[in-house]
């Protein structure tokens, strides 16, 4: 450039240009085309992805808001000592709640339920299987009502309550329509004689799971979920946020700790169904833990989140500015003291943000826990970290792959149940990120 | 405007309270401070001058290790507090940052209310025995750094929420509290209006007698007006050091007249 300038003794004359000429004019419009057709393309990959987003939602609502309710049937029950084999006097007499519970779990309530759906005469089938379960709920509540008689509302089949909320076409053929005639004129029956109604499902919310649909509840895998969500936060928390603490702030800076953060970086991208694998390898086969248990389903799911909290604690620290190390060195703070005392609170919310993050994807996980047997059948609700559990993506899963028409509801219900616990986990992170923000 | 040359008062015959002799330092393969020894007086505020790199913060930051957080750094030589070597196995860092205090460039009070950010350094070395003696260091110290009378009714607002200087002043009660024998201020006022520097500048001269004051300044008349004895630093090298007065009105070396009459800088 300076030889070129020296060379020339007279810098070329130009042209004054024209900025009202064809060819600016044209370069104008194509400029201002180009701006509009970005913020078509942007507005047009919002749209699309929102209307994705709303038709998500409508289809899992439209199809699982009904899974909250249930439909009941009224009949009159009489508490016969005879057929329950039990005795008001020993029941009265019986002191310890134990024995208590296990003279009610011995009783024949299933015989007395039988016995009191005979007055539905041709109807007697719409009476779930499990619906002598409510009969010993109300007994159990109130041993007084032994010999008495009542009205009780028991739940129905799930074919009757799907009848119910016009789930099904009734114009079509019988053979594929899915509910037999015999149903539909005891529905009606039922329906006419005003036996039936229709009120928010409290058996959902409150049991496991069933091989039943109308007994199959939600309760089970959500315990599952937060025992398991206990181990892992128990688990990922301390050892995560620990673990970048001395990354960022303590280890020296060579060819070892290189190899670490660059594996640590690596096993955040690594496939939850390898954790799994190793899971099971580790904590089932080396360790002897029990299977489908929320503390082996914790751990496998902590190994899957620690790198994540890793990488977002470091990003927190790192972010914290260096006057703030400074000022606090300068008055004779020690390593320990600037760390805990300066930079860990000031990074607390970006580390409290990235650990929810990765507990909610903790939450959603399915794969590795299909692999440490998280998928069985599980009817009770878990007592404790080593019993049997399953956990709220498994169940759905399972009912989703269920073939009983009933669990179609009950899947999108579940995945409610799901979306809005990790909506709650969500809001409580932005809240505590707030919280905790401080501006400099 | 405090412009306070006259000679060092009386003491001048005291050992210095701190000495550098021979200090090298190296970042990596690169060396920044090139054999530089001088004196410090306690009753004295030596300012170092010097173009942009020559090396004079890094050269302050050796006097309580603030270079020991900084990896590649490498310091050689002996800097002694009171005949003792800072740079020995024996001692204590933390020990050594309280009794050698710094201000830096930026104001960098933390983000905590201004008692909480006075008091903080007096807790971590335990120089309170209760609440009590508490209030009176955080008290002291904010009136010896002239911002009591400004801040009295809101010692629990945040320390951020103040203006640079208020901030900046409040960072030099922060060093005052934990009672250092010297301050090293690192380019004070260079984040400051003029009006909120020369409040800087008054507050350095009450310090001085009750503190020895290192300050590192771009600003040649603020060394002019602040110090008693002034250090030329240039490319690492120390190119001449003495009397405030005489470096100013008659440099033995060309270099520091060139810098000081503009010439480069």
């Amino acid at each position: 450039m300076a030889t070129l300038a020296s060379s020339t003794a007279m810098p070329v004359e130009r042209e004054p240009t024209d900025w009202s000429s064809t060819r600016m004019q044209r370069r104008i419009a194509r400029r201002y085309a180009a701006e509009r057709n970005f913020r078509f393309l942007g507005l047009a990959a919002l749209g699309l992805a929102a209307s994705f987003l709303v038709f998500l939602l409508f289809t899992i609502v439209r199809d699982g808001w009904t899974g909250f309710l249930n439909t009941e049937v009224r009949v009159a029950v009489t508490y016969e000592p005879a057929i329950l084999g039990l005795d008001a006097g020993r029941i009265a007499a019986t002191a310890d709640p134990a024995a208590r519970r296990a003279a009610f779990r011995q009783a024949d309530f299933a015989g007395l339920m039988l016995a009191a759906s005979e007055q539905l005469g041709d109807f007697d089938s719409v009476v779930s299987e499990g619906a002598w379960l409510a009969l010993r709920d109300r007994l159990e509540a109130d041993p007084a009502l032994l010999g008495q008689t009542e009205q009780v509302w028991v739940p129905v089949r799930s074919t009757i309550d799907l009848l119910n909320k016009g789930k099904f076409d009734l114009e079509a053929p019988e053979i594929s329509r899915g509910v037999s005639d015999r149903d539909i004129r005891a529905w009606q029956a039922l329906e006419a004689q005003g036996k039936l109604r229709t009120g928010f499902n409290g058996i959902f919310l409150s049991t496991a799971d069933s091989t039943v649909p109308e007994l199959a509840g939600i309760w089970g895998a959500a315990l599952g979920s937060l025992l398991t969500l206990l181990v892992t936060i128990a688990v990922s928390f301390p050892v995560g946020v620990g673990a970048a603490i001395w990354l960022e702030e303590f280890a020296p800076r060579n060819r070892w700790t290189d190899i670490i953060e660059v594996s640590i970086n690596n096993l955040a991208a690594v496939p939850s169904i390898i954790f799994g694998l190793l899971g099971l390898a580790v904590f089932l086969n080396v360790f002897g833990m029990p299977r489908s248990a929320p503390l082996v389903g914790g751990l496998t799911l902590a190994l899957m989140t620690l790198p994540v909290i890793v990488i977002s604690t470091r990003v927190a620290i790192k972010s914290v500015p260096p006057s703030i190390r400074d000022a606090a060195l300068g008055i004779g703070a020690s390593p320990i003291q600037v760390v805990f005392q300066h930079v860990v609170p000031l990074a607390l919310p970006g580390i409290l943000t990235g650990t929810i993050i990765g507990i909610a994807r903790a939450l959603g996980e399915t794969a590795p826990l299909l692999l440490i047997g998280m998928r069985a059948f599980v009817v009770d609700t878990p007592q404790g970290f080593t019993q049997p559990a399953t956990v709220l993506p498994v169940q759905v899963f399972l009912w989703s792959d269920d073939v009983a028409r009933g669990f179609i509801e009950k899947t999108s219900a579940a995945i409610m149940v799901l979306m809005m616990i990790l909506i709650a986990m969500n809001s409580v992170a932005i809240y505590l990120r707030n919280k905790f923000e401080r501006r400099w | 405007m405090n412009t306070n040359n006259a000679p060092p008062p009386v003491g001048s015959n005291q050992p210095p309270k701190m000495t550098a002799r021979g200090v090298n330092v190296f970042y990596g393969a690169k060396q920044a401070i090139k054999n530089v020894s001088l004196d410090v007086r306690a009753d004295e505020v030596t300012a170092f001058i010097g173009p942009s790199g020559c090396g004079k913060s890094t050269f302050l930051r050796c006097f309580n290790r603030m270079n020991d957080t900084v990896d590649s750094a490498r310091v050689e030589g002996e800097i002694k507090l009171d005949e003792t070597d800072i740079y020995a196995a024996s001692m204590d860092v933390v020990q050594l940052r309280a009794r050698v205090g710094m201000v830096f460039q930026k104001p960098n009070p933390f983000p905590k209310s201004i008692y909480e950010n006075i008091a903080y350094g007096p807790r971590i070395h335990g120089l309170a025995a209760n609440k009590t003696d508490m209030d009176g260091i955080v008290e002291g110290s904010l009136r010896r750094a002239g911002l009591w009378e400004e801040v009295k009714d809101r010692l629990g607002e945040s320390g951020t929420a103040m203006s640079g200087g208020q901030q900046q002043r409040l960072c030099i009660a922060r060093a005052i509290a934990v009672d250092p024998e010297v301050i090293l201020m690192d380019e004070p006022c260079s984040a400051l209006d003029p009006i909120a520097t020369a409040r800087i500048e008054e507050l350095i001269d009450d310090l001085r007698g009750k503190y020895a004051i290192i300050i590192v300044t771009h600003n040649m008349q603020q060394a002019a007006r602040v110090s008693q004895k002034t250090a030329f630093f240039h490319l690492g090298t120390m190119v001449e050091y003495g009397d405030t007065s005489t470096i100013f009105t008659n440099p033995s070396e060309g270099r520091t007249k060139d810098y000081i009459t503009g010439r480069y800088g």
